[in-house]
């Protein structure tokens, strides 16, 4: 503690404190969070001094929101319970749903396999190996009729995990729905299609960022009209986090991309308060518990402020950060994976105890293998074992007014702050993606982090202390080739009973638009309608806009 | 090994020519014996140098200008150097990144290397494996300089065509690019010519250029290009082209490459002398009395220096 | 003056995948331990990848994978190698990987060594070390 803080602490009290813990030995270890921020033994009202309540805290579903979204938070209603698995065909998907559907779910969520994600056809070299590996493959609108068989897609919602050729598999939901007579308007969902993070740290990219903040745009703009009631953009700051950033780089990355995607909204001419609405979030709960409190409470003060204050925003909803929430992926360890389940339950708490809206909890050994079922119950039961044991949810905010709480939030803040100052010296998160800025802050952070690990600054239980010796079980998902074998057929059937001119010329009108400045998604509907492939629409944007290429970054 | 190297190199076989180009790298002893018998075979190369500061786009160029080179039915050797660390001798050698749709073109060839401690933007090797390259039988060999910033003017040495590439980006005025890099351009690039400030950062290079006073024959031509899609690379292609039909029908290629021999053999004369000198020299009794004598003021190390002449041997040079 | 001979390794990420995060943190560490690491990214077809080899004469190819793809992706590289008469590079590889394949594709010499999560980067320069040094 500096002479300075020292001279202003208030009481006699904290001063003999002082004096007795100043001789006190402390353990030879790194009190730092899991971030690397060091760490006081102590904190008082020193620690906030100019804390306001209503400026900076507020009341629940009040601004500046730091104490959740909604007035009376879960006692009105609990976080959605969203655990997300992909299943290798469109067919297996469907039954899957369906069970779902009828076990009283509402809302479904989709993964796709590498090729999809990546814009290739399940025929294409690159995808062979991949197709319906990690998720289902979808090659064309017969793929998205087939997933979506039998399910009014009125009647629920659908989350897909798809990014770079989001616009696409989007456009293929929407002609799923008007096959079945049911007009785009009432449909509800989100895609993720959060490109910034992409090439920041998950590269699932495929075109260069201008033209792909392009196709964002047009989304905005045409479900604004037409899809209203779409979530266009998840912003993600879990990939960040799983990238090796720590808990501030993770916040400040992820809300400069969210108001980047307002400014390019803005931009194009797009009034602020019709396209922020539809804006949400997507966080990691690492293991550091207070850390990861302090992020979410700071994520919802510092939207609020901005998209009020620099963006102007006049409906309420465009304040609400709202988000989702997944425990950390690359806190759980091979070794002894059974102590992945302890982790998990102190991640989903911090995630539950921060306001999340919806909660994913990893199994014990999702990461390295095919989920068992049992694990996956397990995943599910911590959810609700905080839910209806532990009596943590009953008060909102239960860790408001703590000095330590607090001023991590705001130290969270100000932190946030000088990365957002240094992303507009760089010129924005564009320029600033360019120079490749947030990458390597990225890649610091996990080089130091792998370091403090091996020189044994940081403790991993199982991994490099409390160490025993353990057969690794491990059983990975084994793809069956026949899946792919299957798709390849289904694909070339398709592409010998489709109408071929029709497709062709479809797609001709698709590259003539895409070199001027008119919105896309009518050209990639038209497309789509007529059984044009992800992977051919896909090769026409490339050929206009050019591939991304990866920035040498360590 | 060393014959069937060279047989290697001369027949077209990139293993030998891979192996080759560490061989010169790590200095070892078979390193001159196969540069002097390779050397019938070289000459025909041409060779074209790339640099500019660090994040200016020059990996997405030569990538680029790969596609136009190749589609000349040319057969392309690319030299990418990055810096080696000074504290661990170790470098991460990332520029084949942006090049890696190429790496199954049988025609082209893609070699990556640290500096290793040399400064001037280039490793002490490259000159050495261009005449690889050359031997190999690559029509165009393409240097790709360490761009971190130094100046890296030795490019000129081995480069028939020099290409500096700048951006608007940079935030830097042309004037406060290290002066020394800015005269050895034979053709400038302004990539990333879609931003804000591409049209200040042309009429900089091309005021300073006329500020030079003196008419020159060659003016080097000022190129946009935007490497995200593309455009202004062909332009960039017939700018290098112009530049060849004007070294060659001057006559200044010739006396370039001339120029070059001159400086290669007294190079070597120099290298040769020294090391030869050193390796008596060092260490040896005589040198450290005198070391001694210096000290306490005896003698001078200039005399120490004529004394030391005096002895050496230069029969038998080694390698 | 012969300079001691560096060791150089290619890192490569086969696969559409983007999870980079262990190539990245293992390729500065090999840097830092005064090694040449070429680099080539990600979304690599063997092809590239052994081609890379070829042209950048490296001791050493490690694989990151974690796609789940190991078994098919380790033979495959080794093949490409054989057939360009390159197999004295040796492939090792690190990711997700269990037990009974790593058994499996080192008993079949399709992989010298495999590193799982937990492996320190001291354990990997060791080895990378110790296996150029026999070589």
């Amino acid at each position: 503690m500096s002479a300075k803080e020292k001279k202003e602490l208030p009481s006699q009290g904290r001063k003999a404190w002082e004096t007795c813990v100043d001789g006190l030995p402390e353990r030879p270890q790194k009190f730092m969070t899991v971030s690397s921020v060091p760490i006081k033994a102590l904190y008082t009202p020193d620690d906030v001094p100019g804390l306001d309540y209503q400026r900076d805290l507020g009341y629940p579903g009040f601004y500046p929101y730091t104490r959740g979204v909604q007035p009376n938070m879960y006692r009105g209603r609990l976080w959605t319970m969203r655990q997300f698995a992909g299943f290798a065909t469109a067919k297996e998907s469907n039954e899957r749903y369906k069970y779902l559907l009828s076990q009283g779910q509402t809302g479904l969520s989709v993964a796709f396999d590498m090729p999809t994600i990546m814009g290739y056809d399940s025929d294409h070299p690159r995808a062979f190996g991949e197709v319906g590996r990690v998720g289902v493959a979808i090659d064309s609108l017969e793929d998205m009729e087939t997933l979506f068989s039998g399910i009014p897609l009125d009647k629920i919602t659908t989350s897909m995990t798809i990014n770079a050729p989001a616009a696409v598999l989007w456009c293929m939901y929407i002609a799923t729905a008007e096959k079945q007579g049911i007009p785009s308007h009432k449909l509800g969902g989100t895609i993720q299609n959060d490109i910034l993070k992409e090439y920041i740290a998950q590269k699932s990219w495929i075109f260069p960022p201008e033209p792909s903040m392009r196709l964002i745009t047009d989304i905005f703009a045409f479900s604004g009209q037409h899809v209203p009631r779409w979530n266009t953009v998840s912003i993600s700051g879990y990939h960040i986090r799983e990238a090796g950033s720590t808990a501030v780089q993770e916040l400040a990355f992820t809300l400069a991309d969210g108001f980047a995607y307002v400014e390019a909204g803005i931009n194009a001419g797009i009034d602020v308060d019709s396209f922020a609405p539809r804006l949400s979030f997507f966080f990691n709960a690492h293991i550091d518990f207070f850390e990861e409190i302090a992020k979410y409470r700071a994520a919802r003060r510092i939207w609020a402020r901005r998209m009020k204050e620099k963006y102007g925003a006049k409906d309420e909803r465009s304040l609400l950060l709202r988000f989702h929430t997944q425990t950390a992926g690359c806190s759980l360890t091979a070794q002894q994976p059974e102590n992945n389940i302890v982790r998990t339950a102190y991640e989903a708490l911090a995630a539950v105890l921060g306001g999340t809206q919806s909660l994913h909890t990893n199994s014990m050994d999702e990461v390295l293998a095919l989920p068992s079922e049992k694990a996956v119950l397990i995943a599910l039961r911590t959810q609700q074992i905080i839910a209806e044991e532990t009596g943590a949810i009953y008060t909102i905010d239960p860790l408001a007014g703590s000095y330590f709480v607090e001023a991590l939030t705001d130290q969270m803040e100000a932190e946030a702050e000088k990365y957002f100052e240094r992303i507009e010296q760089l010129g924005g998160v564009l320029p600033a993606i360019d120079q490749g800025f947030f990458q390597q802050e990225i890649a610091d952070a996990a080089y130091r982090y792998q370091l403090e690990i091996e020189q044994k600054e940081r403790i991993i239980v199982g991994v490099n202390d409390y160490v025993i010796e353990e057969p690794r079980q491990l059983d990975l998902l084994k793809i069956d080739p026949q899946i792919e074998e299957e798709q390849i057929k289904r694909l070339r059937v398709l592409r010998a009973k489709r109408d071929n001119a029709v497709c062709g010329s479809r797609l001709e009108t698709l590259r003539r638009a895409a070199g001027t400045r008119e919105n896309l998604i009518p050209y990639i509907l038209e497309c789509v309608r007529a059984y044009v492939t992800e992977g051919e629409v896909i090769q026409v944007l490339r050929d206009v806009f050019g591939e991304y290429k990866e920035k040498p970054i360590f | 090994m060393q014959q069937k190297i060279i047989e290697g190199i001369i027949n077209g076989d990139r293993r030998m020519v891979a192996r080759a180009i560490s061989l010169i790298e790590d200095e070892a002893s078979e390193k001159e014996t196969i540069l002097s018998a390779i050397f019938p075979y070289t000459g025909k190369a041409y060779c074209l140098g790339i640099t500019g500061a660090p994040g200016a786009g020059k990996s997405s160029l030569v990538d680029q200008l790969l596609v136009l080179l190749r589609r000349q039915g040319l057969r392309v050797g690319v030299i990418a150097v990055d810096p080696t660390s000074p504290f661990t001798g170790g470098a991460i050698l990332g520029d084949r990144i942006r090049m890696q749709e190429h790496a199954l073109d049988k025609a082209v060839f893609i070699r990556s290397m640290g500096t290793r401690g040399n400064l001037g933007g280039l490793s002490r090797a490259t000159k050495d494996v261009i005449q690889i390259l050359d031997a190999f039988g690559k029509d165009v060999v393409i240097i790709e300089t360490v761009g971190v910033g130094q100046s890296e003017v030795d490019i000129i040495k081995y480069a028939d065509t020099t290409v500096v590439v700048l951006t608007p980006a940079s935030g830097d005025s042309v004037q406060t690019i290290k002066a020394g890099i800015m005269e050895i351009a034979d053709v400038f690039v302004v990539n990333k010519a879609d931003l804000p400030g591409a049209d200040r950062t042309v009429s900089e290079i091309s005021m300073m250029l006329d500020l030079g006073g003196k008419k020159r024959a060659w003016r080097p031509p000022i190129v946009r290009t935007i490497t995200l899609d593309g455009s202004g690379v062909g332009e960039l292609h017939r700018a290098l082209l112009d530049h060849r039909e004007y070294l060659t029908s001057s006559g200044r290629l010739e006396k370039a490459r001339e120029d070059r021999v001159r400086r290669d053999i007294v190079d070597l004369i120099e290298y040769k002398v020294k090391s030869t000198i050193w390796r008596q020299v060092s260490g040896s009794a005589e040198f450290e009395l005198l070391v001694s004598r210096i000290m306490s003021r005896e003698t001078d190390p200039y005399a120490a220096a004529v004394q030391i002449l005096r002895s050496i041997n230069l029969n038998g040079l080694s390698p | 003056m012969r300079e001691e001979k560096k060791i150089r390794v290619l890192v490569a990420k086969p696969g559409l995948d983007g999870h980079d995060r262990g190539a990245k943190v293992v390729a500065r560490a090999l840097r830092d331990a005064g090694m040449e690491v070429v680099y080539t990214g990600l979304h690599q077809t063997a092809e590239q990848v052994v081609e890379a080899a070829i042209q950048e004469d490296v001791d050493i190819i490690g694989l990151s994978i974690l796609s789940g793809a190991h078994l098919t992706i380790f033979p495959r590289v080794c093949q490409l190698l054989r057939e360009n008469n390159a197999e004295d590079i040796i492939v090792m590889g690190g990711g997700t990987i269990p037990d009974e394949d790593i058994e499996e594709l080192i008993s079949k010499g399709f992989a010298r060594a495999l590193f799982t999560p937990g492996a320190t980067s001291a354990e990997i320069v060791g080895w990378i070390r110790k296996v150029t040094a026999e070589n």
